[in-house]
């Protein structure tokens, strides 16, 4: 038996937190490890592990709306082309898919946003990136210029994602991860943390400007632009006091800017 | 109009002032709301045994140049509002005790 034979995990590292995938095919633990390089981890001691099944291909489409609930206290996770369990307090979970990698993926981003919520933290439709230390998010919709902004990038910033930020609150404040969740770019992210030192609401413009915002439109801007798909009143709440508490204690601005590279002159 | 009326803050939902408005999100249904001043006194004050009536007379009236009458009307008609929302209680008799009041209308 070659080792290669032998390896039924990969244990996959977002935002400090290792997700062990076992699973019985190491065709797809390849697949895995090309999908998230640069977010793989060895010799890592995970925080959670799913086993994967593989059903046969076809099976349900992903075009369904996701269903995630509790139900005697496991998380019951569902969307057309993967069922997934996770029993939070054994920390272990199973995921019936096929053998792609994007319904796994849909599988890790809420996985991420249930564990984020209790600890104060939150997925963001945004893009970020890290420059001289510090971390930017730029929180936007589909088509508010996110993945312009990361194409924009000088050489010395480091894209933390294009497409789904990963904010989480720490012992001495908000630091932003990168992620291997892709957008248009199709580019993972790099795997660096920084502290957070400002948020962008972004909006297109004729020019390039920063505005403050009020406190409860920066709320607002930021609630809008949060991935959570659990129905769960208590975690929901928390993810809310979570935003808030985020717009207290970080800057939160308006970015409207029009596509050239003179905008990061304005990120600071 | 009922002036022995008592409101009280529905369960399940979060709030929180920001930026000089009240924000609240129902976790039934993610919906976020917004209150504006005169609302916001009625949230915070909605402790569910307090009567309607005289947490307007204590903290509208007492703050703002508004006919009794008229305040309260308006109060009342705001509480309904909210509570057509889910995220107040209405009742007619005192909800001391969060464990023991009704569930908000869905």
């Amino acid at each position: 038996m070659t080792a290669a034979a032998a390896r039924s995990r990969t244990d996959i590292g977002i935002g400090g937190i290792t997700v062990r995938v076992r699973s019985s095919s190491a065709a797809f633990l390849q697949l895995l490890d090309e999908r998230y390089a640069g977010f793989i981890e060895r010799g890592a001691s995970p925080d959670y592990e799913f086993g994967v099944e593989l059903t046969p291909p076809g099976e349900g489409t992903a075009d369904d709306d996701v269903r995630v609930y509790r139900r005697n206290g496991r998380w019951q996770l569902e969307r057309g082309d993967f069922r997934a369990e996770w029993d939070p307090a054994a920390r272990r979970g199973r995921i019936r898919q096929s053998a792609n990698p994007y319904s796994i993926d849909t599988v890790l981003r809420i996985v991420h946003t249930l564990v984020l919520a209790r600890e104060g933290g939150f997925l963001l439709h945004a893009a970020s990136a890290v420059r001289n230390g510090s971390a930017f998010v730029f929180a936007g919709a589909s088509g508010a210029g996110k993945t312009t902004l990361s194409r924009l990038a000088p050489a010395d910033a480091g894209v933390l994602s294009d497409e789904i930020s990963y904010v989480r609150r720490e012992e001495n404040g908000y630091y932003a991860y990168g992620t291997p969740f892709a957008g248009e770019l199709a580019r993972v992210g790099e795997n660096l943390r920084a502290p957070l030192q400002a948020v962008y609401l972004l909006a297109q413009g004729a020019e390039n400007r920063v505005s403050n915002m009020g406190k409860a439109e920066a709320a607002r801007g930021i609630l809008a632009n949060i991935l959570f798909f659990a129905e769960d009143a208590e975690l929901v709440q928390a993810v809310f006091l979570s935003a808030l508490d985020l717009v207290e204690r970080v800057p939160v601005r308006r970015l409207t800017f029009r596509p050239d590279a003179a905008i990061w002159e304005l990120i600071r | 109009m009922n002036a022995n009326r008592y409101i009280a803050r529905a369960a399940n939902v979060a709030a929180r002032m920001i930026g000089g408005e009240m924000m609240i999100m129902s976790g039934a249904d993610s919906s976020l709301y917004s209150l504006n001043e005169t609302a916001s006194i009625l949230w915070q004050a909605a402790d569910g045994v307090t009567p309607l009536a005289q947490i307007v007379e204590q903290h509208i009236c007492a703050e703002y140049a508004v006919d009794p009458a008229t305040a309260l009307r308006d109060a009342a008609e705001l509480s309904e509002e909210l509570a057509r929302q889910g995220i107040l209680l209405l009742s007619e008799v005192p909800l001391p005790d969060p464990g023991t009041r009704p569930k908000a209308a869905p």
